[in-house]
């Protein structure tokens, strides 16, 4: 950390992703108009106001990384499988997908789909991965894309961002849950049928009678799992980010400060293991019987 | 801490993972799988079925073992059997074989006995004659009756 910025402010570059869109500038305080050039925000100011088009290149690269080194792992193993004495990597991608299995099979009764348990483990391992990455110390990664983007294109590394989780993104998670809320919309009006769907969004749970309080009511319901799935993980990760970078502040004031910061990280380490692992899982079986109840007809 | 068109980009990842996942992943490993659980299906099945028929090798084995001591000491029996039947077959034959050689041994004895009577008969007539003509040749004539005293002697 270096000295000429507050504990604030390293916070909040922190917490800053590197995002691309459209160049701003500050015409008058509080007031942003664009250049008309594209790049990279210099500052949290700037990438707020780039608006929807511009684009979080760490969340991006990061969680395609991790979401390719997997599937490169996956297909590895997958092209060599045996059917004999499972051996090393086999053995491992092994243990995850009869883990996986157990829980689909255990949460969704949907029948034959072939969508839902690959779905699944992509959703645990992938987020797992993601998640992985808050065990990182904080200033690792981010210190040696600011130093090397200095080096290379010579700007000030106090302007370049980089957030190495990606679930701590709130595009991240809310994607994936959109995603989700759209295979849950697909088998909702392909199980069910139009009529078949929009007749339980708005005959129950009161009857025909109370048909707009029903509608209110499983609106908010159906809308509110893709909210809720997405913004827990969301949550969980951002606040668990936070409490590193808080331990982290402690490292630059004094050797007994550092050395009890160290304990602390380590401590909250090994528990976040828990909670990585947790929130992995849990958005994993959300979204398993999320498609389960879409699977489901209710008489 | 945005919402932008990374929003956009993540689904379109996390579509194209899961539909990799999807075709590429998951089928040959979960086919591997359920090979597997049939191979050890499989196996276990025969290696009941092999416990199975060799508890029945066994029955079957101890019940040829079984029989065959039963034929075995019927064999015995019925040597047994035929052993004394022999002795007593070959008992009664050499009574009468005994019994034959005696009669025809009494037979010989009593022929020989007829024969020798006979014999002695014929030649006790011919000592009687011989007395009686020695008796009556030394008061008839001596001499003319020597040729035939001689004859009676070397006979005699």
């Amino acid at each position: 950390m270096a000295s000429e910025i507050t504990t604030s402010e390293y916070i909040k570059h922190h917490l800053q992703n590197l995002t691309f869109g459209q160049k701003q500038t500050e015409i008058e305080p509080g007031v942003w108009a664009p250049t008309g050039e594209w790049g990279f925000a210099m500052s949290p100011a700037e990438a707020a106001n780039m608006g929807f088009w511009s684009i979080n290149v760490d969340t991006m690269l990061m969680s395609i990384l991790l979401g390719a080194l997997m599937m490169w792992f996956f297909r590895s193993v997958a092209k060599k499988v045996s059917t004999g004495v499972p051996t090393g990597s086999q053995n491992f991608a092994e243990m995850i997908i009869d883990f996986i299995d157990d829980t689909v099979r255990g949460s969704f009764s949907g029948g034959k789909n072939k969508l839902v348990a690959p779905l699944a483990l992509t959703i645990f391992v992938w987020v797992f991965l993601m998640n992985l990455m808050d065990l990182i110390p904080v200033d690792v990664i981010p210190q040696i894309v600011m130093q090397s983007a200095a080096a290379i294109f010579g700007v000030d590394p106090h302007h370049v961002y980089f957030k190495i989780v990606p679930t701590t993104d709130p595009n991240a998670t809310l994607g994936m849950a959109i995603f989700v809320f759209m295979l849950m919309l697909y088998y909702s009006f392909k199980i069910k049928g139009t009529g078949g769907f929009i007749s339980e969004l708005t005959l129950q749970p009161f009857g025909k009678w109370a048909l707009p309080i029903n509608t209110v009511l499983e609106t908010v319901t159906l809308l509110s799992k893709p909210f809720s799935l997405g913004l827990r993980l969301f949550g969980n990760m951002y606040a668990g980010e936070m409490v590193f970078i808080l331990i982290a502040t402690m490292y630059g004031a004094g050797l007994a400060m550092g050395s009890f910061a160290g304990l602390l990280q380590i401590g909250w380490a090994i528990f976040h293991i828990l909670i990585i692992t947790l929130q992995a899982f849990i958005f994993m079986v959300l979204t398993t019987v999320y498609l389960d109840m879409a699977h489901q007809e209710h008489h | 801490m945005n919402i932008n068109a990374t929003i956009i980009g993540q689904i379109i990842a996390f579509a194209v993972f899961v539909a990799f996942c999807m075709k590429y992943v998951w089928p040959p490993i979960m086919q591997a799988l359920e090979e597997r659980k049939k191979k050890i299906a499989d196996g276990l099945a025969a290696a009941e079925r092999g416990r199975h028929e060799q508890e029945l090798a066994e029955k079957r084995a101890q019940q040829v073992i079984h029989e065959a001591k039963e034929q075995a000491s019927e064999i015995v029996s019925q040597a047994q059997k035929r052993g004394n039947e022999i002795v007593d077959e070959s008992k009664s034959n050499a009574r009468v074989e005994g019994e034959r050689i005696l009669n025809s041994a009494k037979a010989e004895i009593e022929q020989e006995a007829n024969r020798a009577r006979d014999e002695l008969k014929t030649q006790v007539g011919g000592i009687a004659l011989a007395g009686a003509s020695k008796i009556l040749g030394r008061e008839i004539d001596e001499k003319a009756h020597t040729d035939l005293l001689d004859e009676l002697v070397s006979r005699i």
